[in-house]
């Protein structure tokens, strides 16, 4: 069927003649197309050698060239040792003892180490002084591999070699000598017996030498009082577990308070015990202004000002002793528990402690005798604490002495006094005029860099140090690395300096055996154990600022201390007119020595959850009279206003707010250690330094507050600050209900009452067989694992974080991704507010709502249980992977790279996952984490898997996970496949105890326990059988092998 | 060392002397000993110590006798007390007793009271013997042994491989001759008219062109799948490393335990390359090799390598002492897992007790160490599946076992029944 139709473009196409259409016949365009513009020059472009032909020629060769080439593997390359060095075997761990004494935190712990690299800190469980660990002494593993340490010694920001060093050092000490000069030794606390001894020779070869002990966050008062009531500078000693009623007005006994590490004793008398319907606890009364973890785990807490806390320390010293000091009247909730502490330490007498954390010699020496008075059994005056030894005034004096010119040289170590003093920049200023200035410091910090010699310290991991962290324990520090750069340790120096011929290593194991050791106590044996402990009366110099120093400090006899005249000093203290400003060291940051340690940075604060940021905490009260604001953005990121806070009329100091629930009002709490910026990464530049307006060493300054509007985006990783009623999540009663309301008498309804669902309409265990859909597996041959926590003695301290994040090479994802809660922890603490002054009360609330609307609507009375009380009850709650036996996550899984183990443990085969996220959307308790990024050799991850000497840190037996790949717990399964086999390889049985989590070894207050349920002799089956033990989210039928015990509260009032 | 060196002349002149006067003097000493049962005695007593001609642990030995007899005065007797107690006579104070403990890093030599003076005159006969000149003689040829007067395979076939050559040949004139033949006479049959041929029938059937088209597809796809799960399999990888270390001459030649060298097999996840102090114990002493050699395997190319471990730990053969720079060996992994597999041999090795051999295959054959197994999960899997768990004599699983047999009624479990299927045992 041909058609003669004929299709036109245009008119003109029908004009037969047309020239134009013609021309469009011959030519496509009808202009020449500008080849020559984008292809250059024509004439160079046909005499290139190149022709279009041979380039294709080449691509093709180079594809198929490449194709080719990535075709072959790998080469890859093993270098044996040389020479085996006896005690390394290659893939198994050693252990060595040793002590962490960097001035701010004292801890006896071993180090794990594999081929010759510390990879994780154990807790030493030989030490009866401080063997545990807290989460910056976790931490500071990775602060080894810095790779911002001074690598070599430096003259003028130059590099110099240590000879040039000494001979210049040597030749300024000696002109400084002849000419009468003071030289002063400004330190940290070393607690040192060697070391003292070694200042001592230094002093006696120099003569005109001060040694000046210096705190960053200083406890002088504290060691003020005591030396002027018992003539000796150290620090009470207590031992929570005998107290049965703890007082503290402003104590963080759970933070760092007086050098910390009272966790596990507190702990021990937190777990209720005793005869069935009589078990007892402590009772824990709190007064404070920040909402501090102490606080947060008291029985009873009660937010005071700084101001008011004085005069509540001045009530109590009167009620306890009996001596009338009329204070002023406080708030009448103040009042009322000043009377009931009174009371009930009057009961509980020699069982009874108080404790102060004010910065006041007055308020610190009431303590003392409040104590004396009581008897008290936790209190141990004899063997002091020495792990604090600053001097306030001295410290003071060598500043004033060094602007008038009365200081000719100056040797640091240990210690960063430009970032960390108030009048850092006048120390500064002062350090140029002097003729000698060495900085001993592992970073080029803001002191660093105002003097002229910077002696690069090794970190303690590569250091030999002895340390005396309570009189008449001694613990050993042995390096666990050989040095990674030129470094060269104070003392070390000091024997150089002082012509000593030895190595610090000779010197210690030198005094140690004439003075330390009993006879029959061999060197070795110490340093292998790590820890050593004597009654004997050690003859050795002592450490602490110079005697010289003490006598210009106004000299108070022992006798002379007159209390009662303390007392009536600190009950006139007068409210403050404005606002308090209280400083406070962070549990992840502390003094901020380790500010360039990522997982410090990412660590979630125990009380805010915020990482990356310190921050003003506020009151809702004041944050509603300031218009200070704090919101969450669609992201889900938390947001808040600045705050432009004054001090004594210095400058304002901008600073982000966080609206924190149960700070006193009145109040404003700021973070110490924040804000450093020199020889620190730029990413962990992070905060505000609260050192500035550290003025006398006090933590409490009178302040004012103004908002500044602006907006700050913090990384918090906890939005919601409530349970919303829900009393089945964290679990709590009071001790009365306890041991009233037991099992034999109300059944499942007993405390702990167990879920109940409804069938054909009859309820029904939420547990029980006919409520599963799941045919049961046999689990009783063999192991099976489980953990248990209780709440009771977990004080949210954080350490278990930061030791699984050591263990199984957890990556640091940085704020911004920590913001979009794309954090990794594998573990994380929940932190609950209630809503109502106590849990009980909101879930009361929750089971009395009737309808939507109303006085007692759902609608608006969930509204309202979102918000946090004034002064809320606070409930941790550590969560990771609970693997269940009856995992949701495993049955989503479309590539089965989740399943489950017959040991109990939920695996998780990273190399079959392919990153659906099916399983973290229907895990009920949000453990899972997913890798969105590449978090290793990624420049834009710059935190430590980044470079080589970071990666030295990872546990080579754990996989580093790859981008979009799903992660989480695996309950250590390194570690329990590890002890199986050792005791495979040694044909026997395992015992209670082999077993151990990453976080339950770390946890020192007994708060995570794991072992096998199937060995009935096992500590975990114990507290399986247990009345207290429940399961989160119980009802949803998972049957997690993780046990959560109730958290009992201690509400008994005298 | 000087020293040693003009002695070391002087006592093969000696010791030759010696020899040549043992054979032609009925007796010079009061007793002879026995060459042979001295040899065995030297080889079982001595030789982990000395040697005959040169220096190892103690001083070289050949002609001992006489050089002390010569140099230092001294007679049999003093031999017979330093070899039963040389501690004894060190502490007597004699005078080339201490020399002698002095110059030999002060390490005592084992005393043998067990040694009776006949057995010690045995050992003395042997060290007597006059050293034999090297002629190459113990070197064995390479070439292969050729049967007299047979034929090798290779030549029969050459031979028949002609021969049919030949016949093709032949056949082929023949048929070009009887063809002209035909053609001269006139009597060439007309070939048959030809059918379409073959392929193009194929190619006509539509179904058989579909068919084959699929059975080649599907051929393809089976054998780009083989192909392409190979990838990464790097079985049969022998590459040449930095020294060449024969494990057939160690493990199989001289029967040395696998794990004396990778001891860390034992006790950790890894066998362990061994470090170059474990190759030293041995070859501290041993400088040379006597064994089987072959053209390309000569004493010379043998002799080279066992170098080579002296120039990477830093030995100084002349001083006996590590005085050089080191310079560590960078031997090339064979058997590569990747990052994501836990592997542990002391959990193969010791608790379920399976021999090098079953994943290494026969390296005390190799002279080049291959890999012998694909190391494929199907392969690690398989293994799990086969083998019963080893229960005897280990308490660890004494309850275990118990329980188990109670509840299924039977004695051996599969590892895999043990859990050895599980992801998480190997992917952590």
């Amino acid at each position: 069927m041909a058609s003669n139709k004929k299709y036109w473009k245009s008119v003109e196409e029908l004009n037969e003649n047309s020239s134009i259409v013609d021309a469009l016949r011959q030519n496509e365009f009808v202009e020449a197309i500008p080849v020559d513009e984008f292809l250059g020059d024509k004439e160079t472009l046909e005499s290139s050698s190149t022709s279009r032909r041979d380039f294709l020629k080449y691509v093709g060769f180079s594809t198929a060239a490449a194709t080719l080439a990535a075709c072959e593997g790998p080469v890859i390359k093993s270098i044996p040792y040389v020479v085996q060095p006896e005690t390394i075997i290659p893939g198994v761990a050693d252990y060595y003892a040793t002590t962490i004494a960097d001035g701010y935190d004292f801890a006896s712990i071993l180090i794990k180490t594999r081929e010759g690299r510390p990879i994780k800190v154990e807790n030493n469980k030989d030490a009866a002084v401080k063997g545990s660990a807290n989460a910056r002494v976790h931490a500071s593993v990775l602060s080894l591999y810095d790779s911002l340490r001074v690598k070599q010694p430096k003259i003028a920001g130059v590099d110099a070699s240590w000879e040039t060093l000494d001979a210049e050092v040597g030749q300024k000490l000696n002109e400084l000598s002849a000419a009468q000069k003071q030289v002063v030794l400004l330190t940290q606390t070393f607690a040192s017996p060697s070391t003292a001894k070694l200042v001592g020779e230094f002093k006696a070869k120099y003569g005109n030498v001060t040694h000046v002990v210096y705190d960053a966050i200083s406890e002088s008062t504290a060691l003020d009082a005591f030396e002027a009531k018992y003539g000796e500078r150290g620090l009470v000693d207590y031992d929570f577990s005998k107290a049965e009623v703890i007082v503290s007005v402003g104590a963080d006994l759970l933070g760092d308070w007086q050098g910390g590490g009272y966790d596990d004793g507190y702990a021990k008398g937190r777990i209720p015990t005793g005869k069935n319907g009589h078990k007892n606890m402590s009772r824990h009364i709190q007064f404070e202004s920040n909402m501090t973890l102490s606080g947060a785990n008291a029985d009873k807490r009660v937010p005071l000002s700084p101001s008011d806390q004085k005069v509540a320390l001045a009530k109590i010293y009167a009620g306890v002793t009996g001596n009338s000091v009329s204070g002023r009247k406080l708030s009448d909730k103040a009042e009322d528990a000043i009377a009931k502490a009174v009371r009930q330490l009057e009961v509980a007498g020699s069982k009874a402690v108080v404790i102060t954390g004010i910065n006041d010699v007055d308020a610190q020496s009431l303590v003392l005798a409040i104590n004396e008075a009581l008897n008290s059994e936790a209190y141990d005056k004899d063997a002091p604490r020495k792990v604090r030894q600053g001097n306030d005034k001295a410290v003071a004096k060598l500043i004033s002495d060094m602007k008038n010119d009365a200081v000719g040289g100056i040797i640091m170590a240990g210690v960063n006094p430009v970032y960390t003093l108030a009048n850092g920049n006048e120390f500064a200023e002062s350090l140029k005029t002097l003729d000698l200035a060495v900085s001993f410091t592992m970073h080029e910090d803001e002191t660093a860099m105002h003097t002229k010699y910077v002696a690069a310290a090794p970190h303690y991991l590569e250091s030999w140090g002895d340390v005396e962290m309570k009189k008449g324990h001694y613990s050993v520090m042995q390096p666990t690395i050989r040095p990674l750069f030129d470094t060269r340790q104070f003392q070390d120096a000091l024997l150089k300096w002082t012509g000593n011929e030895k190595t610090y290593y000779e010197y210690i194991k030198e005094i140690w055996s004439t003075n330390i050791l009993s006879l029959g106590t061999s060197w070795n044996k110490a340093v292998h154990d790590g820890v050593y402990s004597t009654t004997a009366t050690v003859s050795l110099a002592e450490e602490a600022t110079d005697a010289i120093e003490a006598s210009e400090v106004e000299e108070t006899a022992v006798a002379s201390v007159d209390v009662n005249s303390q007392a009536r000093k600190l009950a006139g203290t007068k409210a403050a007119s404005g606002m308090e400003l209280v400083l406070y060291a962070k549990t992840g940051m502390g003094d901020g020595q380790q500010a360039n340690n990522p997982w410090l940075q990412e660590f979630p604060d125990p009380i805010t959850r915020a990482s990356w940021d310190n921050y003003l905490t506020v009151s809702q009260a004041d944050a509603d009279a300031k218009d200070l604001k704090n919101w969450n953005v669609a992201n889900g990121g938390l947001n808040g206003t600045y705050a432009n806070i004054t001090v004594n009329g210095g400058e304002p100091m901008k600073v982000p707010v966080i609206i924190q629930p149960g700070q006193a009002p009145g109040t404003v709490g700021l973070a110490l250690g924040y804000g450093k910026k020199a020889g620190i990464k730029e990413e962990m530049q992070t905060g505000v330094n609260a050192y500035k307006v550290y003025n006398n060493f006090n933590t409490v300054q009178n302040v004012s507050v103004a908002s500044a509007g602006g907006e700050h985006e913090f990384a918090c990783v906890q939005l919601h600050n409530t349970l919303m009623g829900r009393g089945d999540i964290v679990k709590e009663t009071t001790l009365e209900v306890f041991n009233t309301r037991d099992k034999n008498q109300y059944g499942d309804f007993f405390f702990n009452e167990k879920p109940h669902v409804s069938k054909d309409h009859k309820m029904i265990a939420a547990t029980s067989s006919e409520a599963d859909m799941w045919a049961e597996f046999d689990r009783s041959i063999g192991h099976h694992f489980n953990l248990a926590i209780d709440l009771n003695a977990c004080t949210g301290c954080g350490a278990c974080v930061i030791a699984c994040h050591a263990e199984n090479n957890v990556p640091v994802v940085g704020k911004t991704e920590v913001r979009r809660s794309r954090d990794m922890h594998w573990l994380r603490i929940d932190r609950y507010y209630s809503s109502e002054e106590t849990f009980s009360e909101d879930d009361k609330k929750k089971e009395e709502f009737s309808g939507l609307f109303g006085e007692k609507g759902s609608l608006g009375g969930f509204l309202e249980l979102e918000s946090p009380a004034d002064n809320p009850q606070v409930a941790f709650q550590p969560v990771m992977c609970q693997h269940c036996n009856h995992a949701p996550c495993e049955t989503v899984c479309p590539v089965a790279a989740t399943s489950h183990g017959r040991q109990g443990q939920n695996h998780m085969a990273y190399n079959r996952c392919v990153g659906t996220r099916y399983c973290a959307n229907n895990c009920p308790y949000k453990v899972r984490r997913f890798n969105w990024f590449l978090y290793n050799k990624n420049d834009e991850f710059d935190y430590y898997m980044n470079d080589d000497l970071g990666r030295m840190v990872l546990n080579p037996d754990v996989v580093v996970r790859s981008r979009g790949v799903m992660e989480k717990c695996s309950m250590c399964i390194q570690k329990t496949q590890k002890t199986i086999l050792d005791a495979k390889r040694d044909g026997r049985q395992i015992k209670d105890g082999e077993f151990q989590t990453a976080c339950s070894a770390a946890c020192s207050s007994g708060a995570m326990t794991f072992g096998d349920i199937n060995d009935k002799e096992s500590k975990v089956a114990e507290l399986f059988e247990d009345d207290r033990m429940y399961h989160l989210l119980e009802h949803v039928g998972t049957k997690p092998n993780v046990q959560y015990h109730v958290k009992v509260r201690n509400t008994k009032e005298a | 060392m000087k020293k040693v060196n003009r002695r070391n002349s002087i006592s093969r002149i000696l010791g030759i002397a010696l020899a040549l006067m043992l054979a032609f003097s009925t007796s010079i000493f009061a007793q002879e000993g026995d060459v042979t049962a001295g040899k065995a005695l030297f080889n079982a007593n001595c030789a982990a110590c000395h040697k005959l001609d040169s220096k190892s642990t103690g001083p070289m030995l050949r002609g001992i006798e006489a050089r002390l007899a010569e140099d230092e005065g001294l007679d049999r007797e003093w031999l017979y007390k330093w070899i039963k107690n040389s501690s004894a006579l060190i502490k007597s104070g004699d005078k080339y007793a201490v020399k002698v403990f002095e110059a030999n890093n002060e390490s005592i030599m084992t005393p043998f009271p067990q040694l009776s003076n006949k057995q010690i005159d045995d050992i003395l006969a042997y060290t007597a013997q006059p050293k034999t000149v090297p002629d190459g003689g113990k070197q064995l040829t390479d070439v292969p042994p050729v049967a007299p007067g047979g034929f090798s395979s290779e030549m029969i076939l050459w031979a028949l491989i002609v021969l049919f050559g030949l016949l093709a040949l032949g056949l082929f004139l023949v048929n070009k001759t009887l063809r002209k033949f035909a053609v001269a006479n006139g009597t060439l049959v007309e070939e048959e008219a030809k059918g379409t041929p073959i392929w193009k029938a194929f190619a006509q059937n539509q179904f058989l062109v579909i068919v084959t088209t699929i059975f080649f597809l599907l051929g393809s796809a089976y054998f780009g799948y083989g192909y392409l799960m190979q990838v990464g399999i790097d079985q049969g990888y022998q590459p040449i490393q930095p020294i060449h270390f024969s494990h057939k001459i160690h493990a199989g030649d001289n029967k040395i335990e696998c794990k004396y060298c990778h001891s860390s097999a034992r006790v950790s996840k890894h066998s362990g390359i061994p470090a170059l102090n474990i190759c030293m114990n041995c070859h501290m002493n041993i400088n040379e090799y006597n064994g089987e050699t072959s053209a390309k395997y000569s004493k010379d190319f043998y002799d080279k390598e066992i170098k080579k471990i002296y120039e990477a730990t830093g030995w100084d053969a002349a001083t006996r002492t590590y005085s050089n720079e080191p310079k560590p060996v960078k031997w090339v992994r064979i058997h590569n897992l990747p990052d994501f597999v836990y592997f542990n041999h002391s959990q193969h090795v010791m608790v379920a007790g399976v021999d090098c051999q079953t994943c290494h295959g026969e390296v005390q054959e190799m002279e080049i160490v291959e890999q012998h197994s694909p190391l494929t999960m199907g392969w690690c899997i398989n293994c799990h599946r086969e083998t019963d768990v080893n229960f005897k004599g280990n308490a660890y699983y004494d309850k275990i076992h118990e329980q188990l047999k109670e509840k299924y009624g039977v004695e051996s479990f599969k590892a895999s029944e043990m859990g050895a299927l599980e992801c998480g045992k190997c992917h952590y």
